[in-house]
């Protein structure tokens, strides 16, 4: 008895990282975006669906396989990302962030109504490219499917780790993000790293939509509750923290499916408004988040 | 010698506040020349003008060749511009700042200048790993040098290098600009509130008054001019 139950809860905590490391992905992606333009791009879950759109129409109607696909979405998304910063965000970029906001919760509007016009408001079903098995780890069932949703998500991260810290490019997408007028000065080309960080942020939102299609299925309005939680992620992870971006996102994917198990009256329904409510304590208790550094204005 | 910068009836203005009213001067190539005068005389916008951070009217030429466009482009030509109040990124490691420094170069020599530009500040090297935020004031302002340097510029723009730092640690700022010089040929515009060093420092200097030439000579010359000193210089 006490060992189901452990195997049970067992069960529950890998789901929960599963869930947890597209919420990682995504809010990753939101980060990338606000330490670089300062704003929170708002259409960054209906970015997620169309190119989610792209692989599933790559799939099921030109007959492509699933990895093949995956990577051309993949690179569908970075351009549509670096296109969509240079055509629409950087128009508006100067003056008031207000202006940059607006602007993207109009890109959720026109993006969500194209897919729909593009794709009918029919939920369609992407295929798994980890199937639906399942094994068992000493009692506790771990499917594959959320083995390889932890497994893409780690690997893109370790990949954008990898990228800012160690490559060219990287450090000066990071001193355009923290010092723009410096970075032009020793010659970095701030606006294009700008676009290219939205490139990136799209890549990261693409493979949110792909990992989260399969179990959910794919329909206009998917992400719309993973970008809640990827809110709610990144202000527990610190806004400005890609780390704590990937952290919050882990223990808010875990603790949703715990409190969604185990606490009766929560059930699956009032995950959303539980998540609304991380946002709420976190701005109240600790603005910087768990792993941001409290923010420290010159005058 | 050879001329390496010309501004020629350079002007800038921020908003409806003319900067500058038509700067004309030149930097000799292996020269350091100093640009003095008081607060809100255009030195400042001078340098900002050079390297494109201030919308300006007027030509730049840089060794003979028309300078166009931003700071990119002019960094991409050989102009290293170390502004105002320490040019470092804080959140970004004393390595990461030195290799930023060398962002526009394409040769793949950057580890062997790093060693070779921290000879120059020998504390560097055991601390690459910390952010330049936790650096002291005179640190990161060498640092701002020492990451100039690492872009192997034509020409290098200082900005009120002695501002905010104790008079030990400034000396020794202008103490390594004068042995870069000497000893690789560097070509320095520094722009000085701190007249008395600026003037020991420089072959030549260039007093501006709201935002024109007021006065150009030998820098030991206007030292020893005492009426210079007491009108222009304020010591």
């Amino acid at each position: 008895m006490v060992i189901a139950a452990f195997a049970d809860f067992m069960q529950q905590i890998v789901s929960g990282i599963a869930s947890g490391g597209v919420y990682a992905a995504l809010a990753l992606a939101l980060v990338i975006i606000h330490r670089s333009t300062g704003v929170i791009n708002f259409s960054q879950g209906e970015m997620a669906t169309l190119c989610t759109y792209i692989a599933w129409t790559l799939t099921v109607n030109h007959g492509w396989d699933y990895w093949p696909a995956f990577v051309a979405t993949l690179g569908f998304s970075f351009v549509f990302g670096v296109a969509t910063h240079r055509v629409v965000i950087r128009p508006v970029e100067r003056g008031d962030l207000l202006r940059v906001v607006i602007v993207t919760i109009g890109l959720l509007i026109a993006i969500n109504g194209f897919v729909v016009w593009q794709w009918s408001g029919e939920p369609q079903a992407l295929q798994s490219p980890f199937g639906s098995d399942t094994f068992d780890v000493g009692g506790v069932i771990v499917s594959v499917q959320d083995i390889g949703t932890i497994v893409v998500t780690i690997g893109i991260v370790i990949l954008l780790w990898l990228l800012f810290q160690f490559t060219k490019v990287g450090l000066a997408l990071r001193a355009a993000a923290v010092n723009p007028t410096e970075a032009r000065l020793v010659g970095v080309r701030v606006t294009w790293m700008l676009a290219l960080g939205w490139g990136l942020a799209a890549v990261l939102g693409a493979v949110a939509g792909m990992l989260t299609a399969p179990s959910v299925g794919l329909d206009p309005q998917m992400m719309q509750p993973i970008l809640i939680y990827a809110f709610a992620a990144a202000v527990l992870g610190g806004i400005d923290s890609p780390l704590g971006a990937v952290v919050g996102g882990l223990a808010l994917g875990v603790m949703l499916n715990l409190i969604g198990v185990y606490v009766d009256f929560v059930g699956a329904e009032l995950k959303l408004p539980v998540a609304l409510l991380v946002i709420l304590v976190v701005l109240v208790v600790r603005p910087s988040g768990l792993l941001g550094r409290p923010e420290v204005k010159r005058v | 010698m050879r001329t390496l910068l010309e501004l020629d009836d350079l002007e800038a203005r921020y908003g409806p506040v003319q900067a500058l009213r038509g700067v004309s001067l030149t930097v000799g190539e292996g020269e350091v020349v100093a640009v003095l005068g008081a607060n809100g005389a255009g030195k400042t916008t001078t340098l900002r003008a050079i390297s494109g951070t201030v919308t300006r009217s007027g030509t730049v030429e840089l060794d003979g060749k028309q300078l166009r466009g931003g700071p990119e482009a002019a960094a991409r030509a050989g102009i290293a511009h170390v502004p105002e109040g320490r040019g470092t990124f804080v959140e970004l490691t004393v390595t990461e700042n030195l290799r930023l420094g060398a962002y526009t170069r394409r040769d793949r020599k950057v580890k062997e200048d790093i060693a070779r530009v921290t000879e120059y500040f020998p504390w560097m090297t055991e601390r690459g790993g910390q952010r330049a935020g936790t650096l002291s004031g005179g640190e990161q302002q060498m640092l701002a040098l020492a990451r100039a340097l690492m872009s192997r510029p034509r020409l290098l723009l200082l900005d009120e290098p002695s501002l905010g730092l104790a008079p030990l640690i400034v000396r020794e700022f202008f103490r390594i600009v004068r042995e870069l010089n000497e000893n690789e040929g560097l070509t320095v515009l520094v722009v000085e509130q701190d007249a008395r060093i600026a003037l020991q420092s420089s072959a030549r200097a260039y007093v501006l008054e709201v935002g024109r030439v007021a006065l150009t000579g030998r820098s030991d010359k206007l030292q020893d001019d005492e009426s210079i000193r007491r009108s222009y210089l304020g010591y």
